[in-house]
């Protein structure tokens, strides 16, 4: 389908709330690089720079109800699904507001209430979950969808094949997305994938499998639409493959030195957020001077993000005790 | 009526699934019609009446751990099973860092109530299927753990579990199931008990005293628990009276009882089938020495397995599992010397 046609089948608010989403993600990972990078935000983060249309794609064909599992890189997901960016800075900082209270951190950002697992740092982990999550929607016959982030090191691991050949199995209701961003940590996917496309392997559990440009988020939407409408209607799961690219390290201080320059250079003008950008203000949905409101805009949510995370409240070290066992005290 | 463990928990997991819609059954082998109802019977025929909620899945174990944990965030509750304990393995990112810390890591707002089944118990199968890995599982926050040793605990524990809002782990006994047919198993300990038709819960977390007795007190669980016992009646006729705990809570324990009954006796001995190194026996003595010093007579003793895999020929492994008269030996010489 081309750009044109799933522009005009989504209409003029939904494309604008979906670069709105991209903006902030790049924002939101900009400006957290630096107060890292400064030595103002404790932990370590993995970003999602270059990797927008991804979660955004994929997240705005979803429905209320539908529920999203990902990675230690979840800050993307976590914004495109509708987190606010108050309270996974707050998580970001340790803080009581965040969206795990402080127990959770980067790793593990998330809300269920709010569609989204605490996000499963060991890669290839929530691929089984998901697979449960979504066997739950089928035995209690409810119209729901889970979907699964993943890269494509966790393609390689073990969780990947047990998860996905259940899921074909029981025929539930999920939509695995392999982010293909082409490097596990500083390895790339050729040097330990002897196949050119992760969704090949769909059809060694019968499943169907589809590939999409993933700097490209109108692409990624209707393709996850499709998948996540097939899911719903009982048509079983599917393996989406993303082909994307990371613009930033794997990890907080990684230079990527591991990849060439040509290659970087290649991706970098395959931005996703001026590809996208550019099809819009040809489109008419946005002309420049809202383009550049928008992004003062999100500057200054941002900003205000930032404030509320570093001016919450820390909590108390005895809260260690707190969210542990529902029915029982922690033993002592 | 009076039921053996596999077919009270079999009892049991039908009342629940009959009172709760939201209870499935998920592991290997578990409602093959013509099969054997898991690799000890205990669900064999639950799929006549609940054919969709008891799931035969293919042999991943990783599988079927996250689809538990999957399914019970979402409302359900689920009663995974592995064939054998020692197949836990193979799902330990499942278990540990999933099930055991999703509601830690989300501040509270989710619950995983999942029911893990594992049977124990070291019996003529050698290193990889007869193993007690339950001291593994006491190091990790966030499961709770028990072991039912008889077929009435069997009963209460598997419903307190399924209707516990935590991840619960069940370690059975292989030797203890009275499993019968084909799967039947050699070297069977009784652990039948009468089973009342009204519904109960033995609350998680409460050990009990089997036998009252002045001079020591004995800790085992599950064919420990039964070992004890024998090592008791063996002492009586000499004139040494033993108490024996049953923990039936692995973790977190019954600390209470424990220490109560210690500062009562004096001497403790604790009882284990898994090798001596950093076992349950080091966890419990600790918190002895810990909290009740002054009120010890002799040293904290543990009879344990030895620090090794577990062996396969009948004269080794009969070496290996702390018999009945090892551990009356060993309590005389306490008694004698201290």
């Amino acid at each position: 389908m081309s750009n044109d046609k799933i522009l005009s089948e989504i209409g003029k608010d939904k494309a604008i709330a979906m670069y709105q989403k991209m903006l902030e993600i790049r924002e939101f990972e900009g400006k957290i690089r630096f107060l890292f990078l400064e030595g103002k935000m404790p932990g370590t983060i993995h970003q999602y720079i270059g990797m927008e249309a991804c979660g955004v794609g994929v997240c705005s064909a979803l429905k209320e109800g539908d529920v999203i599992a990902s990675t230690h890189r979840p800050h993307g997901h976590a914004i495109a699904r509708g987190i606010s960016m108050d309270a996974m800075m707050a998580e970001l900082y340790g803080k009581t507001t965040g969206c795990c209270r402080g127990k959770g951190g980067s790793m593990h950002l998330g809300d269920l209430s709010l569609g989204m697992l605490p996000a499963i740092a060991i890669v290839g982990g929530n691929i089984p979950i998901i697979m449960g999550m979504a066997l739950a929607f089928k035995l209690k016959k409810e119209p729901r969808v889970a979907v699964s982030f993943f890269g494509d090191g966790a393609s390689n691991e073990g969780t990947f094949h047990e998860g996905l050949n259940m899921a074909a199995v029981y025929d539930v209701p999920a939509v695995f997305v392999c982010e293909n961003n082409q490097y596990g940590a500083s390895t790339n996917i050729k040097r330990v994938l002897k196949i050119d496309n992760i969704a090949d392997r769909a059809s060694a559990y019968g499943i169907r499998g589809d590939i999409a440009d993933g700097m490209n988020v109108l692409e990624v939407y209707a393709h996850a639409k499709e998948a996540i409408d097939r899911a719903r209607n009982g048509e079983g799961p599917t393996l989406l493959e993303l082909k994307a690219f990371r613009l930033c390290g794997h990890s907080r201080r990684d230079p990527n030195n591991y990849m060439t320059k040509k290659e970087k250079e290649y991706w970098k003008k395959r931005d996703p957020i001026p590809f996208f950008e550019k099809l819009l203000l040809e489109a008419k949905v946005l002309d420049e001077g809202k383009a550049a409101e928008m992004k003062k805009a999100v500057e200054e949510r941002v900003a205000k993000a930032i404030q509320f995370g570093q001016s919450s409240p820390d909590p108390r070290p005895e809260d260690t005790y707190e969210n542990f066992y529902v029915t029982m005290e922690v033993p002592r | 009526m009076r039921m053996g463990i596999a077919e009270a928990l079999r009892k049991a997991i039908h009342d629940e699934m009959k009172r709760d819609p939201s209870v499935f059954c998920i592991g290997e082998d578990i409602g093959i019609p013509g099969g054997y109802g898991g690799a000890f019977t205990v669900t064999l025929g639950l799929e006549k009446d609940f054919r969709e909620r008891i799931i035969d899945t293919p042999i991943s174990e990783v599988g079927i751990f996250g689809a538990a944990c999957g399914a019970a965030i979402m409302g359900m509750r689920p009663i995974a099973d592995v064939q054998y304990g020692d197949f836990l393995l193979c799902t330990m990112d499942q278990i540990v860092n999933q099930i055991a810390k999703l509601r830690y890591m989300s501040g509270g707002k989710l619950t995983v109530p999942v029911v893990m089944r594992a049977p124990v118990g070291v019996t003529g199968r050698g290193a990889q299927h007869a193993q007690c890995l339950e001291p593994y599982f006491i190091t990790c926050p966030g499961i709770k753990i028990v072991a039912p040793a008889t077929a009435y605990d069997a009963v209460g524990l598997l419903k307190a579990a399924v209707r516990d809002d935590d991840p619960v782990l069940i370690f059975e006994h292989k030797l203890l199931y009275g499993s019968k047919g084909p799967r039947a198993e050699t070297g069977t300990i009784d652990a039948s008990s009468e089973i009342p038709d009204e519904d109960y819960v033995i609350p998680i977390g409460k050990g009990i005293i089997r036998r009252e007795g002045k001079d020591v007190t004995i800790i085992g669980g599950l064919l420990m628990m039964h070992f004890s016992l024998r090592a008791a009646s063996m002492l009586e006729k000499e004139g040494i009276d033993c108490e024996v705990i049953d923990p039936r809570t692995l973790w977190p324990l019954d600390i209470e009882l424990i220490l109560g009954s210690v500062k009562r006796t004096g001497r403790v001995v604790i009882v284990e089938e898994s090798p001596k190194q950093g076992g349950i026996g080091a966890e419990i003595g600790a918190q002895i020495a810990e909290h009740i010093p002054d009120y010890l007579l002799s040293p904290i003793t543990r009879i344990a397995a030895p620090n090794t895999p577990t062996p396969f020929s009948p004269v080794m492994e009969k070496f290996y599992v702390p018999q009945p008269e090892r551990i009356a030996d060993t309590i005389r010489k306490l008694i004698t010397e201290y």
